[in-house]
């Protein structure tokens, strides 16, 4: 039985980046508002200070800051015709738990998405024609452009103090920035990193094959710098523990740097730790929700009623909750009907590993999460996809962010894994090595989606999340023209051995590749393919407004949270501005 | 460790913060009004406490340290796994959560997948290592005139771990390529890992690599590109390295 406590205006269900940032927009707008979040409280001094932070094994190795599989997990196949099989311990991607999400332990790399993106389907019909895009596909415009959320873009950036230098400013591009990117109407708010060894060795290879390298705008700070909110940030000292780890430097953009100290302390905001949401609560004929439901510790459910209920679990959560919860139809692959689990994309990712002479010394341990140069000629539409064959492009980076010893000592091929000869090419290539990475965008198909598993339940005994998901030979042949490009940024950097890493065989749940998962509840213009209007607004329940990379008809060539977080400032807009006044359905159905 | 997936500490510890509503005390924890912090309360790693075995016998101790011995040898680099203490660093995790799998969701039915669906044994890493070290042990003890593992020549030695790597060993009750991936894996966290796990003694593992430990703050070489970092590795427990010489 669960019990029920007194109402608030608003809850956030998962207090991660999202949910930090409309959690103080709203405050800031009068509402009383109660986030819930299913993992513990977190915060610098007391968990990551730089004493205990840098510990391989215990974060990166181990999973110690992410939600552990055996609270919630998600099962995985290939394709319809597979027996899908619970993830029993992560690998692929690595999704947060606890105050602060995956914000705690992100890279930092933070982009504004292409203009090209949010229209990827109607651009590439325009220039390619209908009949060049895949086969099975489901592309479709987002429902909202670039040029109505560049002020978004902009608060998030400010909000995190990103380290980078504008490639556009107003229309004019600027020498040494993106040259391909949308107008932006300032520069960014701090100086781009310092380079390391690697990324500059890449930046002036790049630079001879007649590439515009320029900065990774960056999370990992620059310099001292402190944010409209008055959260304070200090320079990123390179400490090389820094994607899966939180930093002890207040150096890497957070929750716990960039809003929390502000928001804990506004008298409206409440947060309850440890709680996992297991429902929304609905009205009788389902067009409104009534609240949450979280079960705590003890195995007690409370009811929580709201006004207004706000998923922000980040984008394989809010689809399960949706799902568990009854709201919106479930997507059905055989009749390509249904909304929620549709559009679920994911990211190419891999590129060249070269090793180096003598004369070389990366000395990778200095690194950061985002201190690299990247090249933008083969993202988006930013060349000609005719000859290529393929759909969507990718972004490729000279990021060292690490030498951590357990798993970032590669060798040569046809070095044996263990033994003397291993022990000896192991040293000698340590630091000698620098990678070219490369991100690559994946379109929506009809076959990859999720929906709710039917036999494997969570410790609630309520169904996990069930992810149906491959490459399909579009993304493969980005992979290839991708991975062909980083091979040749390598071998100008004079690389004396260059070791190919690309897509071979069916997707794997094993390796990590990259926490930025996609779609699922997605935004649009019509409530027969999205889940959601321009607003983030579910049509069917218009009182529930979603946050994140759920929201993402594809995925492009670079990481997600720029997007995200400028979405939730573009939904916060939206609820004070529009909502409230008058509450109700933002955009006619 | 926490021992519940859901408990931490805090639940435990800050007996205040807990919320008491009308309808009575919820598990779980409120934050309101101030950031939450009281002294001493970071949560550190769980530390390997020198001592006897707490997981291993004696003789799959020995059977480890061999192993790992061969997996990374001793040479003029510096010394093998086994010396540096890979085999207390198993022991010490077998015992704790990794070698439960407690952090792992290990709801049933349990069935073999695709490759690409990854991890799904049964067995924790506990019962593997207990059920794969006593069918080598017996292998051993049957082919080479009662001798374990640990009594083998370096050659006899390297030549059954390339069988087992290769999957061809044909010891009985010994699933090859499992016990291999996770063994080798297994040695080299060990070897690579902070030293307040019980591996990588001497900071044995990072003097190989040049790895400055858990320096944290690198600004200084900024200026200097590809010059070597001079300075000696430092640990968690921050006793530092005197030198990067290794022990020999
Ligand atoms: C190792 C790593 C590196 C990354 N690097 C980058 C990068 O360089 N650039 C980039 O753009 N992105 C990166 N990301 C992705 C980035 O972290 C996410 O895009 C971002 O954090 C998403 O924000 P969110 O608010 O949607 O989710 P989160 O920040 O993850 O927050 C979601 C919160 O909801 C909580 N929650 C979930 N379910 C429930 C429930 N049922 N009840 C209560 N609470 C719940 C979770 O515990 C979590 O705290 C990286 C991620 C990882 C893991
Ligand atoms: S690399 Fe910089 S931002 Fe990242 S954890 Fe270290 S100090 Fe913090």
């Amino acid at each position: 039985m669960s019990r029920r406590l007194p109402p608030t205006d608003v809850v956030v269900v998962g207090l991660g980046w999202t949910g930090s940032i409309l959690a103080y927009e709203l405050c800031r707008a009068g509402l009383r508002v109660t986030a819930i979040e299913r993992g513990p409280w977190r915060d610098t001094p007391t968990d990551f200070p730089t004493t205990t932070a840098p510990d391989e094994l215990r974060y990166s190795i181990r999973h110690d800051l992410f939600v552990r599989p055996a609270q919630e997990t998600l099962t995985f196949r290939n394709n319809r015709d597979q027996t899908a099989l619970p993830i029993r311990r992560w690998g692929s991607f690595l999704p947060g738990n606890g105050v602060g999400g995956a914000g705690v332990h992100w890279n930092g790399q933070t982009w504004r998405w292409h203009p090209w993106d949010f229209t990827f389907h109607s651009s590439s019909v325009e220039r390619y024609g209908a009949a060049f895009l895949p086969h099975d596909h489901m592309m479709q415009d987002w429902g909202v452009t670039y040029e109505e959320l560049e002020e978004s873009f902009d608060r998030f950036e400010y909000l995190c103090g990103i380290s980078g230098k504008a490639g556009n400013l107003k229309g004019e591009i600027q020498a040494g920035g993106n040259p391909f990117e949308g107008p932006r109407q300032r520069e960014f708010p701090t100086r781009p990193m310092q380079m390391t060894a690697a990324p500059d060795l890449f930046a002036r290879a790049a630079r001879e094959l007649g590439w515009k390298p320029f900065p990774q705008p960056s999370a990992n700070l620059s310099e001292a710098y402190t944010n409209p909110y008055g959260c304070k940030l200090a320079p990123c000292t390179y400490c090389g523990f820094c994607e899966r780890f939180g930093c002890g430097n207040f150096s890497k953009s957070s929750p716990q740097t960039c809003v929390l100290p502000v928001l804990v302390r506004h008298p409206g905001f409440e947060a309850r730790t440890e709680c996992q949401v297991t429902k929304v609560n609905l009205s009788a004929d389902g067009r409104r929700a009534t609240g949450v439901t979280y079960v705590d510790t003890a195995g007690q459910a409370w009811e929580q009623p709201a006004a207004l209920v706000l998923l922000c679990a980040y984008q394989l959560f809010n689809v399960r909750l949706l799902l568990l919860s009854g709201i919106g139809k479930p997507y059905d692959p055989a009749t390509g009907e249904g909304v929620v689990g549709r559009n679920y994309a994911y990211q190419v990712t891999g590129g060249a590993t070269g090793f180096f002479g003598e004369d070389r010394l990366f000395n990778p341990f200095i690194g950061a999460g985002s201190v690299g140069m990247v090249a933008d000629e083969f993202n988006a539409d930013n060349f000609d996809h005719g000859p290529a064959g393929f759909v969507g492009g990718a972004s490729l980076a000279c990021i060292l962010s690490n030498g951590r010893p357990i798993t970032t000592r590669p060798v040569p091929p046809g070095t044996p894994r263990w033994g003397g000869a291993w022990k000896r090419a192991t040293r000698e290539n340590y630091n000698r090595w620098a990678a070219v990475g490369l991100q690559g965008s994946v379109m929506p198909y009809r076959g990859n989606y999720l929906d709710l598993d039917p036999t494997y339940k969570d410790a609630y005994g309520l169904p996990l999340l069930r992810m149906t998901f491959d490459f399909p030979e579009n993304e493969r042949k980005l992979s290839r023209f991708a991975v062909d490009r980083c091979v040749e940024a390598v071998q100008a950097m004079g690389a004396h051995t260059v070791r190919r890493n690309e897509i071979s065989g069916p997707y794997d749940i094993v390796p990590y590749q990259s926490t930025h998962n996609t779609g699922g509840a997605i935004m649009g213009s019509a409530p027969k393919t999205s889940v959601t209007n321009k607003y983030c607004q579910v049509w069917d329940v218009p009182n529930v407004f979603l946050a994140g990379a759920c929201l993402f008809p594809m995925n492009a060539g670079f990481n997600p949270t720029g997007p995200v977080g400028a979405l939730a400032y573009w939904a916060a807009d939206a609820i004070r501005d529009r909502y409230l006044p008058n509450p109700g359905p933002l955009v006619p159905a | 460790m926490p021992p519940s997936p859901t408990g931490t500490r805090r639940s435990l510890l800050s007996a205040t913060a807990l919320i008491a509503l009308a309808h009575g005390p919820a598990v779980g924890r409120t934050v309101r009004g101030a950031l939450p912090w009281s002294p001493n309360e970071a949560y550190p790693p769980p530390r390997a406490v020198p001592g006897g075995w707490l997981f291993l016998t004696a003789e799959e101790a020995a059977a480890i340290e061999a192993m790992a011995n061969r997996l990374i040898p001793a040479d003029e680099l510096g010394p093998g796994g086994g010396e540096a203490g890979c085999a207390v660093f198993l022991d010490r995790q077998l015992a704790g959560p990794y070698g439960s799998s407690e952090w792992l969701y290990m709801r049933g039915p349990f069935a073999r997948g695709t490759p690409q669906q990854g991890l799904q044994e049964e067995r924790p890493p506990a019962v593997l290592y207990r059920q794969s070290l006593a069918a080598i042990a017996a292998h051993c003890r049957a082919r080479f005139g009662g001798r374990a593992f640990a009594g083998l020549t370096a050659a006899e030695q390297d030549a059954l771990l390339q069988a087992i790597d290769a999957g061809r060993s044909g010891i009985a009750g010994l699933e090859d390529k499992p016990f291999f991936e996770m063994l080798l894996q297994n040695v080299m966290e060990g070897f690579f890992a902070d030293p307040i796990y019980g591996g990588n003694q001497d900071m044995a593992g990072w003097k190989l690599l040049g790895f400055p430990g858990t320096r944290y703050d690198y600004r200084e070489m900024l200026d200097r590109p590809h010059q070597p970092y001079r300075d000696p590795p430092v640990p968690l427990s921050g006793l530092r390295a005197a030198s990067w010489q290794v022990a020999r």
